[in-house]
């Protein structure tokens, strides 16, 4: 990977024609129409899901929702790149990489609507649950990668992280970590310019992708809006880390064009006009372009795939609001893995309160 | 075998090395230099750079990256240098490692075993002779122990390492050159939970752990001189605590003074102290008394010895109990 590169890596411009670098466009040479058209799916079907859960906020059937709106290719097109036994370890904004794990869309709400601080079971997918302390997990997946080297596996561990952890020490003592280990680990910056209502520039006053240089990690940065350029890159970076290269940083350039969360309200802080500027360079619309410009795009199959989603969404939507609130006393369990006196009394000190009450 | 306190907890910790290749080391100094207090003297020696790793300086970094190794099923064993280091690694530690359990329905389990040399009394300069155990005690999720003795720190470390839970394993630094007699063939004598009753007496209880233990047994010798027997209970696991053993004891005695190096305000004796009012309120003949820290910094060494409790400040305590 080029350290020198300047500009971020692009395949596919916003209106759809193809950029010429025969450099990363080898890397995905083997992306067909089909392939092509399994990446657009996929980016459909995720802001479809994203969609119906701010909806499902709306109406109060969720407590919060952190949108992905406008990060679909920077999601997809990584997500893509990883091999079943790679390991991902995530922030709170990675719908679309979840999805693309295997998750059901059913299990992507739970930890939103407040019934459980768990989604799905992160060892069948090899996918952690939300880490909503931003930059903590750059570590889990060093220290998760330096083991699976130990170990003598041959498989890559990612972290996803947006712009505003790149400011925490725990990235910082990641990098360091994976570069003195030569961890087989992805950080995966997804800057999407704002971390609630701090511009990137409060972050950072050179491009992210140069925090890399000072570890000595290749860095590059990658058009986050064009899912083949972000699917040749983490290609590349995962292979690196699966043949035991050590680890590389990569910036995706892309914009978060929701609110942070649901609880955000994004006009006191940025402008319609620079919104405007990032509607022009949607994802999924660049997708579509390219394959109507080369004739692989049928009216049939957009239709199919939106019935797909609104199917997903109808399947998202139903499991969410029939999911129970939980049994309260099932608050004590697996706080620990072992036997603990304190979480015996106090879960029947509650049962008992319970009871008191059901016979009053 | 007589043998010091460090150097049980090493054997420790090559017993456990060499019952589970999962089990590996990380921290700053562990390797060549066998750490600061030479706990893991020799283990890199033989067990390679691999499984006693030396980490960059960066306590965050090891306790979050030994969290990951613990994920894909290593049971890491972090020495933190000392005390006063920790509390970078604070957000790992409450936020990550205790939590992940629950926060994953347990699927997923973090066996971490976190040591700190804890507590003064050594005549260290700032940051170095600190008892942050409360902190850590507060947090659900994690046990928090404390041996006060050579056996105890072999068979507590390898009780610590083999369990599937997270512990903050606190070594009373001033303790680490104490001899005493340890059987390293045989199985532990206490569950890690239980506290010890270190010696039996009538008229009052003593609650005391890590470096204070040692300070609570002088002075129920002083006592015993003086015609008082004190029930002298080592509490060893300062998460969960062992309110059974206390209160048993407290049923007989009618009396309890705690006894800890950390600052008495909202220390753990507060805790203990409500627990036992609760539990033997129509037993107790006096206030439970505590005996403690100051709430301070902890002072510069010249002053340490008028901050930590010693066995004139306890007897004290006794005194007052006995008299009401």
């Amino acid at each position: 990977m080029s350290q020198q590169q300047t500009y971020p890596v692009q395949l596919v411009q916003p209106d759809g024609r193809r950029v010429l670098d025969k450099e990363h466009g080898a890397l995905v040479a083997d992306v067909d129409a089909g392939r092509l058209r399994q990446l657009y799916r996929d980016m459909v079907i995720t802001r479809r899901i994203d969609v119906e859960a701010t909806a499902l906020q709306r109406q109060g059937q969720l407590g919060l929702w952190p949108p992905l709106l406008g990060q679909e290719a920077a999601q997809v097109g990584s997500a893509h790149a990883l091999h079943p036994d790679d390991y991902v370890f995530c922030s709170y904004r990675e719908t679309a990489v979840a999805y693309c794990r295997g998750v059901p869309p059913e299990q992507l709400t739970a930890l939103w609507r407040g019934v459980s601080h768990h989604c799905w079971d992160p060892d069948e997918v090899k996918m952690t649950n939300a880490n909503i302390v931003v930059g903590s997990q750059g570590l889990h997946a060093t220290g998760y990668a330096f083991a699976a080297h130990l170990d003598g596996a041959d498989i890559a561990t990612i972290a996803y992280f947006g712009d505003g952890a790149t400011s925490q020490g725990d990235l910082a003592e990641a990098l360091g970590f994976a570069a003195a280990w030569s961890a087989p680990v992805v950080f995966f910056c997804q800057n999407n310019q704002w971390a609630i209502s701090e511009p990137v520039s409060v972050q950072s006053h050179v491009p992210l992708v140069r925090r890399a240089d000072g570890y000595g990690i290749p860095g590059v940065q990658v058009d986050g809006n064009d899912v083949l350029a972000v699917l040749a890159v983490t290609r590349r970076a995962v292979e690196r880390a699966r043949t035991g290269a050590g680890p590389t940083f990569i910036e995706a350039m892309t914009y978060r064009m929701g609110p942070h969360t649901t609880a955000d309200d994004p006009t006191r802080y940025r402008t319609a006009a620079d919104t405007e500027f990032w509607a022009q360079r949607d994802p999924i619309e660049r997708v579509r372009l390219l394959l109507d410009r080369e004739g692989d795009l049928s009216p049939e199959f957009v239709q199919q795939v939106t019935g797909e989603a609104d199917e997903v969404a109808r399947r998202l939507r139903t499991a969410t609001i029939e999911m129970p609130d939980p049994d309260p006393v099932r608050m004590f369990d697996n706080v620990y893995a072992t036997e603990h006196p304190l979480m015996t009394e106090e879960r029947q000190q509650l049962s008992a309160h319970l009871a008191e009450g059901a016979q009053s | 075998m007589i043998t010091t306190f460090a150097a049980a907890l090493n054997v420790g910790l090559r017993r456990a090395m060499e019952d589970d290749a999962k089990v590996v080391l990380l921290g700053e100094d562990i390797g060549r230099l066998g750490g600061v207090f030479r706990v893991t003297d020799t283990l890199q020696k033989d067990f390679g750079e691999h499984r006693v790793i030396d980490t960059p300086l960066a306590e965050s970094g090891i306790v979050g990256t030994a969290f990951g190794m613990a994920l894909r099923g290593y049971r890491p064993v972090v020495e933190i240098q000392f005390d006063g280091f920790v509390y970078p690694a604070f957000d790992q530690i409450v936020s990550q490692v205790a939590k992940i359990h629950n926060r994953t329905a347990g699927k997923v389990k973090a066996p971490l075993t976190i040591r700190i040399p804890f507590g003064g009394g050594i005549g260290a300069v700032e940051h170095h002779s600190e008892s942050p155990e409360v902190y850590f005690a507060h947090t659900a999720g994690l046990r928090v122990v404390s041996p006060s003795t050579p056996a105890d720190a072999y068979s507590m470390i390898r009780q610590a390492i083999s369990l599937d839970d997270p512990v903050i394993f606190f070594e009373p630094k001033r303790r680490y050159w104490d001899k005493a007699d340890v059987d390293f063939e045989g199985e532990p004598d206490l569950p890690l939970h239980k506290a010890r009753v270190r010696t039996r007496g009538a008229d009052a209880t003593v609650v005391a752990y890590g470096g204070t233990v040692a300070t609570a047994l002088t002075a129920a010798k002083i006592a015993a001189e003086e015609g008082h027997s004190l029930e002298v209970i080592d509490l060893r696991s300062l998460s969960p605590i062992d309110v059974d053993t206390i209160a048993e004891s407290v049923d007989k005695t009618g009396r309890l003074v705690i006894v800890h190096e950390a600052p008495v305000f909202a220390g753990l004796g507060a805790e203990i102290a409500a627990r036992v009012t609760e539990r033997c309120f129509y037993h107790l003949e006096a206030p439970v008394l505590r005996v403690g820290g100051y709430d301070i910094p902890y002072p510069p060494a010249k002053l340490e010895k008028h901050h930590l409790p010693d066995p004139d400040r306890i007897l004290a305590a006794v005194d007052r109990c006995l008299a009401a």
